[in-house]
């Protein structure tokens, strides 16, 4: 935590990334100044209720890491420091009961999906409702998609190139099951066997967002378990799972089995960078021109560093044009439970976000995260300037078939 | 209390979430990017409207309060550190591009704007807005007035003073003046070029007219590397005496290529003693013809490798290594001082060999990264705080570096200002009439020192150097950094 600190030489070249400065232009709400105010606490110079404010509004988007010449490790430092308020502070109570609705549902599909219908029902009370419950209502969708459950190996087509593992997730497939589907189509189209672990469950990063250091790691050891040794590659398709488990490594630190957790998130692989790495196979042209924006979604670019595949993949359909997206790196305000602890905010970042996207004209949204394809959708829907979104698999799946 | 009167007038008027004073508040403000100064404010006005910064300045004017104007807190000079006691006007809200004129090439902005953004909002006409300071991307318009900010392509182009044609600012006492017009041409003192630069002495600027200038057609940008800084000195020499006028000339050493290669993979050669950056740019024709002469230049300096930049991406690459330099020496080490002397260009192999025998002699790293078209020097000169007595040695070795730069016919100074780092080298540079001059002239327009008390004169009374030492959990020996 110190080197995080210590790195950080004040430039300032953070804030022109920082999602909360650009909304709200205090230095309390950027990147350096929460630096500053973590190291009073931890220093003892400040209460940590006084610093909390302004770290608990920062959505851990990691911008500000892409953007740091220093090369200041801030996700070192923000995770632990919340992991460590979380053990201090006392929540009302209203805010307790949203915390455990959203640990205790949405890693969970089963139960995620019943609370979906508690939600519906809810839906009439939300003008009762105070602040999170009511926006955690505002996020849900009119209906839930139905979905074949997935296969336990879905085969190659062709001759085989490689076999992988599909971490299926948690909200993912539940809101959105045809991303697993086109993963394991475009797999299969690219020589790709996919194998889908039994007894596999959240990678745990919603719980380490919200500070359940414990949850999270009770649900990380279920996939080290589960997931077996004798693939090439364990695939992610929600940039969120793929960056927590990437930092399965630090979540075990001092734990007896960090060493297995390190390797396996060795062996993670966002499904962009896998494909991009094998080697796509060229996919037909689509029936007529398609211009889409591209958004970088946070845990991919900025945790993961993946910008590029996801760019080069889509480059590789013929008649499909990728525009790119003005303030691209700045967050669109999902981030992970952010939209239901920090409303307001999330809504400004949010709406900012959809105006960007909006002033390049596409005719769709491209991206590789449901957190952001929930958080467009909704505000582009609010601007009245409704779009497709999808995610990177679709199109490719989308050009394969010809549809 | 003539500021518990002070911050009860600041209530009515200023709206209580943009009137910060709670520890949590100040704390993120008290440095701006030169760390070895630290100084709480007594609150700090986030200022939305020209109106909040003038009454916020009367205010401060009727209770005899000090202010300081901050736009991003980029400067590297302490020139928006607080002042203890004093309001900080904060000026990065206060962002509006009021107005773009493509035919007369003007553009009328607020001074929260960054300076990256004027360039952007008239990109699409084919036009731009030439100052590019490294922090361009981040650091104010306000701010860049204020310092006269440089950049790399000031080389060619002159620096911010040559860019502002009016600005309406509020003096020290509240009154709203405006200075110059929409033009170079004006009739009467230069009173527009009086006021860039003045370190915030003179008031605050609240709208600024700016030149913009036609984008130029073609780039031509050529690295160069070299066994030694010295053979990269002398090459810049060559360039200058061969006549031509590049945008902009910059020099790398080892530990600054190394830090902005770390960064930002700029594709710099990793084994150069010193690398040369220099920029064509201009119309198609002429930059070819200009390219071909430069190549031949750099062929008979004696580089090791010639590298070009291929497209746009390659080029944008190159900027961002060296504009990331400062902040990625970071890496490197816990603490550093960036220098900004200046010497004359003839004596750039010269300076350079003295800096290198000052750094062995104080034990210390010296990393250099600097404008080397106009002599404009930036040793970054390395320390560890938490080891006693570096950040003294440091401090020594700095001092010797500035006069060494008087004393071959330079400044301290080429584009960083004094701020409160370099005040004490004031006496070296100018002779004490000068200073009296400009004492006088200061307190013609703000007999109390109210605006940016403390900076850019020796002796007045301002925070002390702040020394960080070991992290108090490291002292108890709960965290290492090993």
């Amino acid at each position: 935590m110190a080197h995080a600190v210590e790195t950080c030489v004040h430039c300032g070249f953070c804030l022109a990334t920082c999602p909360t400065y650009k909304v709200l232009g205090e230095e309390m709400d950027s990147p350096r100044g929460r630096i500053i105010l973590m190291k009073e606490v931890l220093e003892g110079a400040m209460p940590t209720a006084d610093a909390l404010p302004y770290v608990d509004r920062c959505l851990g988007c990691m911008a500000c890491v892409t953007a740091c010449p220093s090369g200041v490790e801030y996700g070192h430092l923000l995770t632990p420091f919340r992991a460590m308020a979380e053990r201090e502070r006392s929540r009302p109570p209203i805010n307790r009961a949203a915390r455990t609705l959203v640990k205790e549902t949405l890693p969970y599909p089963d139960r995620f999906r019943l609370a979906f219908q508690g939600g519906r029902v809810g839906r009439w009370l939300r003008g009762a409702l105070p602040g999170e419950l009511g926006a955690m209502l505002d996020m849900l969708p009119d209906a839930l998609p139905s979905a074949e459950p997935l296969p336990e190996v879905y085969p190659a087509q062709g001759p085989p190139r490689a076999r992988v593992a599909l971490l299926a997730g948690c909200v993912q497939q539940v809101l959105a099951p045809q991303i697993n589907w086109t993963t394991l189509r475009v797999l299969a189209r690219n020589g790709v066997e996919t194998i889908i672990p039994r007894g596999q469950g959240c990678c745990g990063s919603l719980s380490l967002h919200i500070g359940e250091a414990g949850q999270a790691r009770e649900l990380a050891r279920k996939n080290l378990a589960a997931f077996p040794d004798d693939v090439d590659a364990i695939i992610t398709n929600a940039a969120g799972c793929g960056s927590g488990m990437h930092e399965y490594g630090l979540l075990f630190a001092g734990e007896p089995d960090r060493a297995v957790a390190e390797a396996f998130s060795h062996r993670v692989r966002d499904i962009t960078l896998f494909l991009d790495e094998l080697g796509l196979i060229a996919p037909p042209a689509l029936p007529a021109p398609l211009t889409v924006a591209y958004h970088d979604a946070c845990h991919l670019a900025h945790a993961q560093r993946i910008t590029a595949p996801p760019r080069r993949l889509l480059a590789m359909i013929p008649n499909l044009t990728i525009v790119e997206v003005p303030e691209g790196e700045l967050c669109c305000g999902s981030a992970g439970t952010y939209n239901l602890e920090q409303p307001e905010l999330a809504r400004q970042i949010g709406e900012r976000k959809a105006r960007n996207i909006i002033s390049v004209a596409p005719q769709a949204v491209v991206t590789g995260n449901i957190g952001c394809m929930n958080q467009i959708k909704v505000h582009l829907e609010m601007l009245e300037q409704p779009l497709p979104i999808w995610h990177t698999v679709e199109v490719l799946d989308l050009a394969y078939t010809g549809a | 209390m003539s500021t518990q009167e002070l911050m009860a007038e600041l209530a009515r008027r200023i709206p209580a979430e943009r009137l910060l004073q709670r520890p949590a508040q100040l704390a993120p403000y008290e440095s701006d990017a030169l760390t070895a100064f630290r100084s709480r404010p007594l609150a700090v006005v986030l200022a939305e409207t020209q109106e909040d910064v003038i009454q916020t300045v009367r205010l401060c004017h009727r209770y005899s309060v000090p202010f300081v104007a901050r736009g991003s807190g980029t400067s590297l000079s302490g020139g928006s550190l607080p002042v203890p006691d004093g309001i900080l006007i904060a000026l990065n809200k206060l962002n509006r591009i009021l107005r773009i004129d493509i035919d007369t090439r003007v553009a009328v902005v607020e001074p929260g704007v960054v300076n990256l953004d004027v360039s952007r909002a008239v990109a699409a006409q084919g036009l731009y807005y030439a100052p590019d300071p490294s922090s361009q991307l981040i650091c104010t318009i306000g701010g860049n007035v204020a310092f006269n900010s440089g950049g790399a392509h000031c080389l060619k182009y002159g620096m911010t003073a040559n860019h502002v044609l009016g600005i309406k600012a509020v003096l020290p006492d509240g009154e709203v003046v405006q200075l110059g017009g929409n033009s170079l041409e004006s009739v009467g003192p230069d009173l527009t070029g009086f006021f860039v630069g003045s370190e915030g002495l003179f008031g605050i600027a609240l709208e600024i007219t700016l030149r913009l200038l036609p984008k130029p057609e073609r780039y031509r940008t050529v690295l160069a590397a070299y066994s030694s800084l010295a053979a990269a000195g002398n090459a810049v020499a060559q360039v200058v005496a061969s006549g031509l006028l590049p945008g902009a000339m910059e020099i790398m050493d080892a530990l600054a290529i190394e830090a902005a290669e770390a960064a930002v993979h700029a594709g710099y050669p990793r084994d150069a003693a010193a690398l040369l950056i220099v920029e064509l740019e201009g119309e198609e024709i002429q930059v070819e013809a200009e390219f071909a002469h430069l190549l031949q230049v750099i062929e008979s300096s004696g580089p090791d490798e010639v590298r070009v930049a291929v497209d746009d991406a390659d080029r944008a690459r190159i900027w961002k290594g060296r504009k990331s330099a400062f902040s990625a020496v970071g890496r490197l080490s816990p603490d550093y001082i960036v220098q900004d002397g200046v010497v004359p260009r003839s004596r750039l192999g010269e300076a350079l060999a003295t800096i290198e025998r000052l750094s062995r002699k104080h034990e210390l790293r010296v990393a250099n990264v600097f404008h080397a078209g106009d002599g404009n020097l930036h040793p970054l000169i390395l320390y560890d705080g938490r080891v006693a007595g570096e950040l003294e040695r440091a401090e020594v070795l700095a001092g010797e570096i500035i006069a060494m730069c008087i004393e071959l016919g330079g400044s301290i100074t080429g584009e960083h200002g004094v701020g409160m780092e370099k005040r004490q080298h004031m006496p070296a540079m100018f002779a004490e009439t000068d200073l009296e001059v400009m004492a006088t002239l200061r307190r013609g327009l703000d007999p109390a020192e109210l605006a940016n008390r403390g900076k850019m004169f020796p002796g007045s009374e301002a925070p002390a150097l702040h020394s960080r030492g070991p992290h108090p959990l490291e002292q108890q020996g709960i965290i290492s950094r090993e």
